[in-house]
């Protein structure tokens, strides 16, 4: 038996080898005729709702593109792998994806993977634009950039606009301290606060390991008698507080920031009414009038039967913003990984696009993306400029 | 009054877990493995109840039937398929394993057929909150069902063991199924019982957990499956009033660290509380004390 | 000389297992190698290496409680992440003082080794006086512990020295030209790269010099003992609590190891659920009861497997995680099922005997 565990064993370790091995061979950069992309992000496990979002926006983008002709007469291709949420599977994806060829990354989609993965497409002199990646780090190189907001720009930026509209006098704080993205917005908004003219009464946590029962941090939202609860964390969470809010009978302000947008949109069955009155900054809505959100809007729901969130916005500028900065330097997908990266590093800081997120973005140097945040309300069911 | 406020959190959410923990200690106690998909069967069954509740639009009588049937039907063939075989096994950590596998299963089939987009999930309680002091304190509809629930399982469980037939060859075979096979009591039979009892709780759990906390995705199952399975143990793992008990507390005792020591380390408290009440009584509250024969 | 160590071979079963596995080791490590140089290996496949190494040590240092101490332990990953925690926190403080990239991480290692393996003590005096599924749950608590006091631990620096907290960064008071280095759930960013394959596989090789000597050693089979027959073991007068804590805090300290690989194989460690959490204890679980419990070479090819395979079924897409689950479920019935091992018995006496026929009938 022992004997036979390891001829078995000894098979199917070669035979993975040969397999891996096998790929390798054929690997090259610069195939002829597209521009290869490569997307990461978590289309499995819990945070599956952002990497499928990203892959799905970023596929239709890519499809409308094609059928326009592609850029530069070549076409795009996009290859979009799984990361379930962690760095290591992280850089297995972009590994995966150079094995395949790719010239551009599109991703990671959350800032732990990110930033593990800005370290080896530095290595590679790799072009990397993340759609959401907001922590500081994960534009640490030059050949990064991004499409969202970084999460100081959201946490300052929120206290600043309470402050200057004098929302609130006394604000309470929920946030996922087991988070990288909350934990950052959260600092840099207490930071932000300091020279505001409103009080911090609570700040509260909660983790991945404990996110369905709020009532305690609400309730000590409510004894310290605040006026408004800021919330940065993702509209999953915000959701059961709005419901678990409504049910105590506590009616505070709530603002949030884009991480809750989908709000209305991303959680099936939502009762729209609890979220009646809640702010938030966000760069994209999906029930917005123009043009552009209305054809998104419809394609994605008519290919994907979802209402695309704020993720999905994001990659799908990030692909369109791709394609002007291909257009503006001229490199074709002949050109090797280096040369493509330095073409789209200097045409990224000369491009404007008009996108979902905003209109005129325009990027600097350092990766970031310059576009204000546009605050809105929650009204009879739909976002209102503020 | 913020006190009463938080007691009545902590028996909610306790009470939810006390739910989950009498599936877990119930499987546990008669087939004696862990069933670590237990959470996942919720899951399913709370998107059953969804799926025709709220996508077909019947009513909710008709969805917690169903899931209770599909579950009950999932429960035996899980058991048919990844755990009878290994039953006999030389080790037992052979079935634990098979079952992340059927976790992981769980999870990823409910994946591709319900997407990964979370669901809110619409009440099967139709029942008004209850408000005492003017409208203070108000318990809402889903607890005091769920606490009903729990009291009416755990004593059924308890009757349906004691009283029963079948109930009797469950203990004969978790006492020793060979000695069981020998007195003619058909071991296959009522392990697959056990499973269908377990996973029918589990369906019934699953329906209330969302009912409380209206939020369903995939993996919706697999953090309170865990603070059951502790709360089984706190409680006694395999005594089913000790899993009520256990259950009840672990929530009183989540609440209560969050809101009197910090909301940051509520997860670490829970556990450390849980490592004192095993130090100082090493089978849990109610466990039995096995004497180690030699 | 050379005739006596054959036969000494031929006849020690032990010696001649242990220099499969080690030989195992060395010819996969040879045979990366020279695919590496001729640049026939996969990205993907050389990114991994490193990870395989990890999850190999993890594996074989997890089996050490669970197969030859006998007791089911849910919190290994907990010690993987002091272990990666305390050596990065360390790399990073000494990333200038220290300037030799070796020196460092030889250092790193011996530091995230002792402290998993200090955790492990503390843990282990409390947690071995239970029993079985109790000392599961109890573990498990501690882990999930460690996770969620990684996520709160605020650590920076500057001229006067070290600030704590644990509740945001802005609470450590740091002056202006301070740096902070562990900051809460966005962890260490930026631990110097400092893990490779060799250094990966030395590890690997150190550990299975240390477990398998452990196992046939005095020691290890007063630990077996125990394991057999607690009551037993202690009548003939060995001392359950120092072999129980013995083995536990050496298996502890390998975690640790597995831990520095990993924090200076990625330029951010977190402690997410994912990586250090109660799943990541399970999966390692996963590997040594696929491999077989107690046997050591198996935890080996096992990790490796399990960790290459959902890397392999990447091309299925949406249907990746599915698989993987159901080839998880297929290889530990066909592993574990008696039902199997019946068939597999079968099948093997059928060939053996088909040999023999043949043979017989060559002598004929």
């Amino acid at each position: 038996m022992k004997r036979f565990n390891k001829v078995v064993s000894v098979v199917v370790a070669s035979a993975m080898v040969m397999a891996m091995a096998g790929c390798g061979s054929d690997a090259n950069n610069g195939s002829a005729d597209t521009y290869k992309i490569g997307g990461i992000g978590p289309t499995t496990g819990g945070a599956a709702a952002y990497g499928l979002a990203v892959q799905n926006a970023a596929q239709l983008a890519v499809d409308e593109i094609n059928a326009a002709g592609g850029v530069n007469g070549y076409k795009l291709e996009l290859n979009f792998q799984d990361d379930e949420l962690d760095a290591e599977k992280s850089v297995n994806a972009y590994n995966t994806l150079k094995d395949w060829g790719a010239q551009i990354i599109l991703g990671s989609v959350t800032s732990g993977c990110c930033i593990a993965v800005t370290d080896k497409t530095k290595a590679d002199n790799m072009f990397q634009l993340t759609p959401s990646g907001s922590a500081v780090a994960c534009t640490q190189y030059e050949n990064n950039f991004r499409v969202c907001f970084s999460d100081p720009a959201q946490g300052a930026a929120s206290a600043q606009y309470i402050g200057e509209n004098g929302l609130a006098s006394k604000v309470a704080i929920i946030y996922d301290s087991s988070d990288t993205y909350s934990t950052g917005i959260y600092e840099s908004f207490v930071n932000g606060a300091a020279s505001q003219p409103f009080e911090i009464v609570t700040e509260e946590a909660f983790t991945a390991d404990s996110k369905t029962d709020f009532s305690v941090q609400l309730q000590k939202a409510q004894d310290a008698g605040a006026d408004l609860v800021f919330l940065p964390i993702y509209y999953q969470e915000a959701s059961l507080i709005l419901t678990q809010a409504n049910g105590m009978g506590y009616a505070p302000k709530f603002f949030g920031v884009d991480g809750m947008d989908g709000i209305l949109t991303g959680v099936d069955n939502f009762d729209k009414s609890l979220a009646e009155g809640v702010m938030l900054l966000t760069p994209f809505a999906a029930d917005a009038t123009d043009d552009l959100t209305v054809k998104f809007v419809t394609s994605y729901q008519e290919k994907f039967g979802e209402i695309p969130n704020q993720f999905a916005a994001d990659a799908y500028d990030g692909v369109y913003a791709l394609k002007a900065a291909l257009e503006k330097s001229g490199v074709k997908p002949s050109d090797s990984v280096s040369d493509i990266c330095e073409g789209l590093k200097a045409a990224f800081v000369e491009i404007s696009i008009d996108g979902l997120t905003g209109a005129g973005i325009v990027w600097d140097a350092a990766g970031e993306p310059n576009k204000a945040p546009k605050a809105v309300i929650i009204e009879n069911g739909a976002y209102k400029a503020m | 009054m913020s006190f009463i406020k938080y007691l009545i959190s902590g028996i909610s959410l306790g009470s939810v877990y006390a739910l989950i923990a009498l599936g877990y200690t119930m499987v546990y106690g008669i087939a004696k493995m862990l069933n670590f998909a237990h959470g996942d069967v919720i899951m399913i069954g709370a998107f059953t109840t969804y799926t025709i509740c709220s996508t077909m639009g019947l009513p909710p009588a008709v969805g917690v039937l169903a899931a209770v049937v599909l579950c009950t039907l999932l429960g035996m063939g899980i058991e048919k398929v990844a755990y009878k075989p290994l039953r006999k096994a030389s080790s037992p950590l052979a079935v634990l394993i098979t079952a992340i596998g059927v976790s992981y299963l769980l999870q990823n089939v409910a994946l591709l057929i319900f997407g990964a987009n979370t669901k809110a999930f619409a009440s099967v309680v139709s029942f008004p909150a209850v408000e005492f002091a003017d409208g203070a304190i108000s318990i809402t509809g889903e607890t005091i069902v769920t606490i009903l629930s729990c009291i009416v399982i755990m004593i059924c469980l308890m009757v349906f063991i004691k009283k029963t037939k079948a109930g009797q060859a469950m203990l004969a075979v978790s006492e020793d199924k060979g000695a069981a096979q020998l007195m003619g009591i058909n071991v296959n039979g009522t392990i697959a019982l056990t499973f269908a009892i377990g996973s029918a709780l589990a369906a019934i759990a699953g329906v209330l957990l969302c009912s409380a906390y209206p939020s369903l995705n995939p993996y919706t199952g697999s953090m309170p499956g865990i603070k059951a399975f502790v709360a089984a143990v706190f409680g006694g793992i395999g005594s089913i009033p000790g899993a009520f008990i256990g259950g009840v507390l672990l929530g009183i005792i989540e609440i209560f660290a969050k809101a009197y020591i910090s909301s940051q380390v509520a997860d670490a408290i829970v556990f450390a509380v849980l490592i004192i009440v095993l130090l100082i009584k090493p089978t849990g509250i109610l466990g039995k004390n096995i004497q180690e024969k030699v | 000389m050379k005739a006596d160590f054959m036969k000494k071979l031929k006849s020690n079963k032990t010696l001649r297992s242990n220099l499969i596995t080690f030989g195992m080791v060395i010819l996969a490590y040879v045979i990366m190698e020279i695919l590496m140089a001729a640049g026939l290996l996969s990205n993907l496949l050389k990114g991994m290496l490193v990870p395989l190494c990890v999850y190999a040590i993890l594996a074989v240092s997890l089996n050490l409680t669970v197969g030859i101490l006998g007791e089911l332990s849910l919190g290994h990953a907990g010690f993987m992440c002091v272990g990666a925690f305390s050596s990065a926190f360390f790399s990073k403080c000494m990333q200038e003082a220290i300037p030799i990239a070796g020196v460092r991480f030889i250092l790193a290692i011996l530091i995230g080794a002792l402290c998993a393996g200090v955790f492990g003590i503390l843990i282990g005096i409390p947690v071995l006086r239970l029993k079985g599924d109790y000392l599961a749950i109890v573990t498990l608590a501690f882990g999930e512990i460690i996770k969620n006091l990684v996520n709160i631990l605020y650590i920076g620096i500057d001229e006067n020295g070290f600030h704590f907290s644990t509740k945001s960064s802005l609470d450590l008071n740091l002056s202006e030209n301070g740096k902070i280095i562990i900051q809460g759930a966005q962890g260490i960013t930026g631990t110097p790269n400092d893990s490779n394959f060799t250094v990966g596989i030395l590890l690997l090789l150190i550990t299975l010099i240390i477990v398998l000597n452990l196992i046939h050693s005095r020691d290890g089979r007063a630990i077996m003992a125990i394991r057999d027959n607690t009551i037993a073991a202690e009548s003939v007068g060995i001392n359950i609590t120092k072999y129980k804590l013995m083995a536990f805090s050496i298996s502890a300290a390998l975690a640790g190891v597995a831990g520095v690989l990993y924090a200076h194989n990625l330029s951010t460690l977190t402690a997410l659920p994912k990586n250090f959490g109660y799943n990541m204890s399970i999966m390692i679980l996963v590997f040594v009861v696929l491999g077989g419990i107690g046997n050591i070479r198996g935890s080996v090819i096992a990790a490796v497997v399990l960790t290459l395979l959902p890397e392999l079924l990447r091309g299925l897409n949406d249907y990746r995680m599915l698989i993987y689950a159901i080839v998880l479920i297929v290889m530990m019935l066909f592993n574990w099922a008696p039902v199997c091992i019946g068939w597999r018995e079968k099948i093997k006496y059928k060939m053996k005997s088909r040999k023999t026929v043949k043979n017989s009938g060559k002598e004929a």
